[in-house]
């Protein structure tokens, strides 16, 4: 098997940007380090800047959501339906319960991001081994994982996850599988795309040539380059995820032990005349988020697409 | 307009591109002129400046180009033209062509409605009268059958074909000036000629301008009044063709000349290599050229036993939508050890199937690839990986063949560990003698592939397939990718790496020049089989 350091330098190296031969940046000279790159394309683009920030800010606030809310935030602590600022106790109000809005939006933040990345994570390590397995061998193989991709796809994602976790009980693990096994054949579809490309490029008949086996073909020569693309929508598919989520909070269909987003609007929902910060607020903190997720893939996307490069 | 007016005078043109990091002047102060009805060319290598002002002379350089300087088409500065008075000469009194003729052309409509829109556009022809004159321009480009091509898409066609198309599309509303960048780089050997032919006829027969954008001066030689040679995007040199074909002034025309290859004229590599050229660079950057050729060491006699690699009635075939093709028909040769067999044959005759059916790279569908007695065709690939490291390939696209995810040590050293050498200091050591021995600097092995250029690039191609000390490499095209230049340095070094090591080469090109010179014997190939 590869050496795993350098197979994680080698993961690692897309996000270094792969400069196509062209007369226009063929003369400029050298390498940039990892952070250099990472903050020239920040400081190139203010959509990106204000992306990061929004996810570190709310990264930030799930880490620490225990720390400034040590309490259980599905705690009756407050007289019911205070308007933000009303109590300075209760920067953001209660509601109809008398439970802590900020309260319930820190620790939302915790398990929207949560549900977001590992099922994300989950698609990703499923997409990944069909699509790279099919792409790679072809045959019969290939013939059988396609099959399976679109049996997947033909289920609308959404009914799909609605049902899954219909029959399991509604924990946030059965949830994250649900969404992460509703949310792969895209990433098995583009991955699999790539790897039959690059299956028949010059350096992978140069690596054959010298005898590689096919997980090193695969781990090494293959995968490195197939990534930017794939992490380009994982960033869009963790946005997904929180999405999916919230919509089934918000159906009641959430984890009754958590607060999240979605199951603060689907509480709120009732208020939505009379207190509308009700529904607002976890609304505002879920469009942030997913736009934040969104302008990163953009940002992302122009990096690694070197026929968008040119124009910048 | 006065009499004496030239059809095209440049004056002082600069283009400069500005990226993030930094300004790069691609075009410093070029001056030239070019009368009507006769040939301009502009010599460079890739990097040198000439395609950009081409493009530059139809405003057609990438958004970002600062273009300074003046353009002058019968008198009137191109570049103070207004935008949409620029696109209505653009097509009807200046044309251009491009090197690539798969691209060139919209894959989704026929040929003829894509010259017909020229027409239509140009001259407001009706659809009747546009496809008529098509007939006519298909006939004058000389495509056999102009009533049935006219409704063909481009994938219907061959590469001159297509490149025909592009031509007649060109011509379509006789321009004064026909720019062509590079018109036969992407074709074969004869097609190229008749293609020149064609330009050179038509340029007579309209009285165009012809600028004649190219990279190899044996192009130019029969076909260019005058001659301009640019390196960096400087003009070094401008005369007339034949002048300075005879006494080339400046040293780089002189480097260039002696380092382009033709068929008849070139020595053996085991009488003497190629000349290469050496640029320094004083303090100021002002490059000085000089020209070097490598002593030939005297060659130890390979002793001649059976042979090294023996390919008996070899067969691959290929499926297609239309049925199973022959790229390799029933191929037999042998290669003695230390010897270099050379592989000629146009384009699509099965020469690169054939070298990835002998590397094991393709099935191959029948016969026997015996190296030193063994049948490789019929070994599974387990048992096949222990034969890997004693016959190796050398690729033709030094941009695809490397990994771009890869420092240049990581590619090389995978090679060792997969073939077993298993101490780490041992693997380094080996990589770093590798790579000084192919010429590359010392601290390459930290680089990616990226950093280095076309020539550096295709030394690590050839460090990376002498590295497991093989026997038999098999070169396929390994120089067409390169500058001339470059191509005389690989060249050499290619013959080097032979004498020192006693390799066997198995070398394909579909230029009998480079082939000549390399060679010991030479193999031509045609439609899958070869010719006694």
């Amino acid at each position: 098997m590869p050496d795993p350091a350098r197979l994680l330098r080698a993961l690692i190296h897309p996000l270094r940007p792969r400069r196509e031969a062209s007369p226009t940046t063929d003369f400029l000279p050298g390498s940039e380090s990892q952070g250099h790159v990472l903050w020239r394309l920040l400081s190139h683009s203010p959509q990106a800047l204000f992306g990061v920030a929004v996810l570190a800010l709310v990264a930030g606030t799930a880490l620490t959501a225990g720390w400034w809310y040590p309490d259980d935030p599905l705690a009756m602590v407050a007289p019911p339906l205070l308007w933000p600022g009303e109590d300075p106790a209760f920067p953001l109000g209660s509601d109809s319960l008398g439970r802590d809005v900020a309260a319930g939006l820190v620790h939302g933040a915790k398990v929207s991001l949560t549900v977001g990345l590992v099922a994300a994570i989950l698609s990703l390590g499923i997409g990944l081994t069909v699509g790279g397995l099919g792409g790679f061998f072809g045959g019969a193989l290939d013939d059988a994982l396609v099959r399976v991709t679109e049996l997947f796809q033909t289920v609308p994602s959404f009914l799909f996850v609605i049902v899954l976790v219909a029959i399991g009980k509604p924990s946030v693990t059965v949830i994250v599988t649900a969404i992460g096994l509703a949310s792969w054949p895209v990433i098995a579809r583009l991955v699999r795309a790539e790897f039959r490309s690059l299956r028949e490029t010059e350096f992978v008949l140069a690596a054959r040539s010298l005898g590689y086996g096919p997980a090193r073909l695969i781990l090494r020569e293959i995968l490195p380059n197939a990534l930017p693309p794939v992490i380009v929508t994982t960033s869009v598919l963790v946005a997904t995820a929180i999405l999916i989520e919230s919509a089934l909070s918000f159906l009641g269909m959430g984890d009754p032990n958590m607060v999240s987003w979605g199951s603060m609007i689907g509480d709120g929902r009732d208020q939505l005349r009379t207190a509308w910060f009700l529904t607002a607020l976890p609304g505002g903190a879920i469009l942030l988020t997913v736009l934040a997720l969104n302008l990163v893939g953009d940002a992302l996307n122009d990096r690694f697409n070197p026929r968008l490069r040119g124009l910048r | 307009m006065t009499a004496a007016q030239p059809l095209l005078a440049v004056e002082n043109l600069n283009v400069r591109f500005t990226g993030p990091r930094g300004t790069h002047h691609a075009v410093k102060d070029l001056s030239f002129h070019l009368e009507r009805g006769q040939t301009l060319a502009v010599v460079g290598e890739s990097g040198s400046g000439k395609s950009t002002a081409a493009l530059a002379l139809l405003r057609l350089t990438a958004p970002g180009a600062a273009v300074g300087g003046r353009i002058l088409f019968e008198g009137e500065d191109l570049l103070g033209l207004p935008l949409d008075a620029m696109r209505r000469r653009r097509g009807r009194d200046v044309s251009m062509i491009f090197q690539e003729p798969m691209t060139s052309l919209n894959p989704v409509h026929s040929v003829g409605a894509q010259i017909g829109e020229v027409l239509r556009l140009h001259e407001r022809l009706s659809s009747a009268a546009a496809r008529s004159r098509t007939l006519d321009l298909l006939d004058r480009v000389r495509i056999p059958e102009p009533g049935r091509r006219i409704d063909s898409y481009p994938h219907q066609l061959s590469g001159g074909q297509r490149q025909r198309v592009m031509i007649a599309m060109a011509v379509a509303c006789r321009p004064r000036l026909l720019v062509a960048d590079e018109p036969t780089t992407a074709l074969d050997v004869a097609t190229q000629e008749q293609i020149l032919d064609l330009l050179d006829g038509l340029r007579r027969d309209l009285s165009m301008g012809l600028l004649l954008v190219t990279h190899d001066l044996g192009v130019v030689k029969d076909r260019a009044d005058r001659v301009l040679v640019l390196h960096d995007g400087v003009k070094l040199e401008e005369g007339g063709t034949a002048a300075l074909f005879e006494r080339p002034h400046h040293p780089y025309t002189r480097c260039l000349l002696a380092a382009s290859l033709h068929a008849g004229d070139t020595p053996h590599c085991t009488e003497r290599r190629l000349p290469e050229i050496r640029i320094a660079r004083d303090a100021a950057g002002t490059p000085s050229f000089a020209l070097e050729v490598p002593p030939v060491r005297p060659r130890r006699a390979p002793p001649r036993t059976g042979p090294l690699l023996s390919v008996r009635d070899l067969r691959a075939e290929y499926r297609t939508a239309e049925g199973v093709f022959n790229a390799v028909d029933g191929v037999s040769f042998d290669i003695a050890p230390g010897e270099t067999v050379g592989l000629v044959g146009p384009s699509g005759c099965g020469k690169s199937t054939l070298a990835k059916t002998v590397m094991r790279l393709v099935p191959a569908s029948g016969g026997r690839i015996l190296l030193d007695g063994t049948d490789l065709a019929r070994l599974p690939d387990r048992a096949l990986k222990p034969w890997r490291r004693r016959f190796q390939m050398v690729f033709q696209d030094p941009y695809g063949s490397l990994n771009p995810r890869h420092t240049v040590h990581d590619s090389l050293d995978a090679a060792l560990v997969v073939h077993g050498v298993r101490e780490r200091l041992d693997r380094a050591a080996r990589v770093k003698a590798m790579l000084d021995r192919v010429g590359l600097p010392a601290d390459s092995a930290r680089r990616y592939p990226n950093e280095f250029s076309g020539g550096q690039r295709q030394r690590i191609g050839i460090a990376r397939a002498l590295l497991l000390k093989p026997s038999l490499v098999v070169c396929d095209e390994p120089v067409s990718a390169l500058d001339v230049s470059v191509q005389a340095q690989i060249l050499n070094l290619l013959a080097e790496l032979k004498e020192e090591f006693n390799l066997a080469y198995l070398f394909i090109s579909h230029d009998l020049a480079v082939v000549r010179h390399i060679a010991d014997r030479v193999l031509e190939m045609k439609a899958g089989r070869l010719l006694a």
